[in-house]
């Protein structure tokens, strides 16, 4: 079984945002900087007021592996992570499997979406193709 | 700007998969051994220094901290040190460094021991960090519980970045692993010596795309001990004195392996730009290079950071048969983590020593007086050149 993240002030909003439907990143309140992992100050402009909101949940594939190592029991393989440029937070990636698709035709400039897979209190983005 | 600190001994003891042994009896061997090739006693020795210090969070990863090593030895030290947040697995071999060019110490036995080997099981893999937890925190909390569980994966996306933009191959990485056991076969301290073809490398099963089995560096149980000494103190040592020319520590992007803007750059990027500002000496100055391969991409990288060529040229650099065997930049001569065991990079400076001592055998590099180390993959990175003069 996968460990769960632990959650805290800062990332509460990035894995629990799923619930709703929406990747939810942290941004800065006064330079709108976005900050990725999430963090209560901005590495920018050092200002602690910081936002959690939601995106777009679309993105370019940037790189991605397939992975075909069962890591832990009950780890079904071959599956395919990618590294994501998401929409509308400039400079941010999220990384996460890719389903709904076979794992050997996900793509770097591939467009995805995301969706959202709920373990107990969390809800892990993962993406699948947007076409 | 040359250090006032030099490598004087140094020891690996009989590492092997599931050797079942305990791991301070690893380190005593390598501290022995370490202790002769330096011609020092135990009691020389008066600081000690390791990474990352004991930890528990992945199988096997660090079953040793400075304590256990000071109690087991009966070692009395005026300065002492573990370094889980440093420039990589360099970072104890630094932090001595500035020990003892700052007069904190004369001898410091930096270590490094690993029993992933026996200690790794079905359930709980070698180098998961943070494995057999409930929940995670901090940077890897955003890879692992996302099944990006193994740096396998970290290095694989990376792979194939690179691979897409410069149009590497599989078989350049190939010809990466095969030089590295050709040049195993002359090294009886490697785990892995029995020749590897290409079609053998191409064969083996996928691990995390585009890297295969033999991409991938070799868990083992053993211990390495890198003595490193004030310039003043090591003179009176039994070999010439590796003067740490050298180092570089930067640290460019963000801590995590999926956010750095060019993933075609890592770490090493930032902390070789260092280490050659702080010197005259170039690039073509080197002999003997000894990069950090946990996995064979790293040593494309590795090659590019340091500048041994352009960015995107690794893969003519290696295919027209520089780093091999009888190359002019020869890479991880010892056969490297990749066939020589993951000693977390202290196997690599332990070779690159060995060479710049002639005492590679079969496999030593003619007149080699100069080399490059470079520990660490993705943003850890630390580098040192050294020269024996």
């Amino acid at each position: 079984m996968r460990p769960l993240p632990e959650l805290t002030p800062e990332n509460t909003a990035f894995w629990t945002g799923g619930a709703r439907g929406e990747l939810t990143i942290a941004f800065c309140a006064d330079c709108a900087h976005a900050i990725h992992p999430p963090q209560l100050i901005c590495p920018k402009c050092w200002n602690e007021a910081i936002e959690f909101k939601a995106v777009p949940g679309t993105g370019t594939v940037y790189s991605f592996t397939v992975n075909h190592q069962q890591w832990a029991p009950g780890m079904a393989v071959p599956f395919a992570l990618a590294v994501v440029d998401i929409d509308g937070a400039p400079g941010v990636r999220v990384t996460a499997e890719v389903v709904n698709t076979d794992p050997e035709s996900v793509h770097i400039g591939q467009a995805v979406r995301a969706t959202f897979l709920n373990i107990d209190d969390i809800w892990f983005p993962q993406w699948e193709p947007a076409i | 700007m040359t250090l006032n600190a030099a490598i004087t001994g140094v020891g690996i003891s009989d590492i092997g998969r599931k050797t079942n042994r305990p791991a301070i009896a690893h380190l005593a061997e390598a501290a022995r051994r370490a202790l002769d090739s330096a011609g020092l006693t135990r009691d020389d020795i008066d600081g000690i220094a390791t990474y990352p210090g004991k930890a528990d969070n992945s199988p096997g990863m660090s079953p040793l901290g400075t304590g256990e090593v000071r109690n087991a030895l009966g070692l009395r030290t005026r300065w002492h040190s573990a370094v889980p947040d440093g420039p990589s697995q360099m970072a104890p071999i630094q932090v001595a460094a500035m020990a003892v060019a700052t007069g904190q110490a004369r001898h410091v036995l930096c270590f490094r021991a690993l029993t992933e080997s026996s200690s790794q099981t079905a359930a709980q893999r070698a180098s998961i960090p943070g494995a057999g937890r409930a929940r995670l925190g901090g940077w890897y909390s955003y890879l692992v519980p996302a099944n990006a569980m193994s740096a396998s994966n970290w290095a694989g996306w990376m792979a194939t970045r690179y691979f897409h933009e410069y149009g590497m191959t599989r078989e350049h990485l190939g010809m990466v692993a095969t030089g590295q056991r050709a040049f195993a076969q002359h090294n009886p301290s490697a785990v892995m010596r029995s020749p590897l073809t290409m079609e053998d490398y191409l064969g083996a099963r996928m691990i995390s795309s585009p890297l295969g089995l033999f991409d991938c560096d070799v868990p083992i149980d053993g211990a390495c001990v890198i003595i490193v000494s004030a310039a003043d103190a090591a003179k009176d040592c039994a070999q010439a004195p590796l003067t740490i020319e050298a180092m570089g520590a930067a640290l460019g992007s963000q801590e995590t392996w999926d956010q750095r803007a060019d993933l075609t750059t890592m770490g090493a990027h930032d902390a070789c730009a260092d280490l050659w500002a702080r010197t005259d000496m170039k690039p073509a100055d080197v002999d003997v290079l000894a990069l950090y391969d946990g996995f064979s991409i790293f040593v494309p990288y590795w090659l590019e950071a340091f500048g041994f060529c352009g960015h995107g040229e690794a893969r003519d650099f290696i295919a027209e048969g520089n780093i091999g065997p009888g190359g002019r930049f020869p890479v991880n001569t010892g056969g490297g983590q990749l066939s020589g065991g993951r000693l977390h990079g202290f196997g690599l400076l332990h070779e690159a020593c060995t060479q710049l001592w002639g005492q590679g055998g079969g496999r030593q590099v003619a007149g080699a007086k100069t080399a490059v180390c470079g520990m660490g993959g993705g943003f850890i990175a630390g580098s040192m050149l050294i020269r024996r003069d």
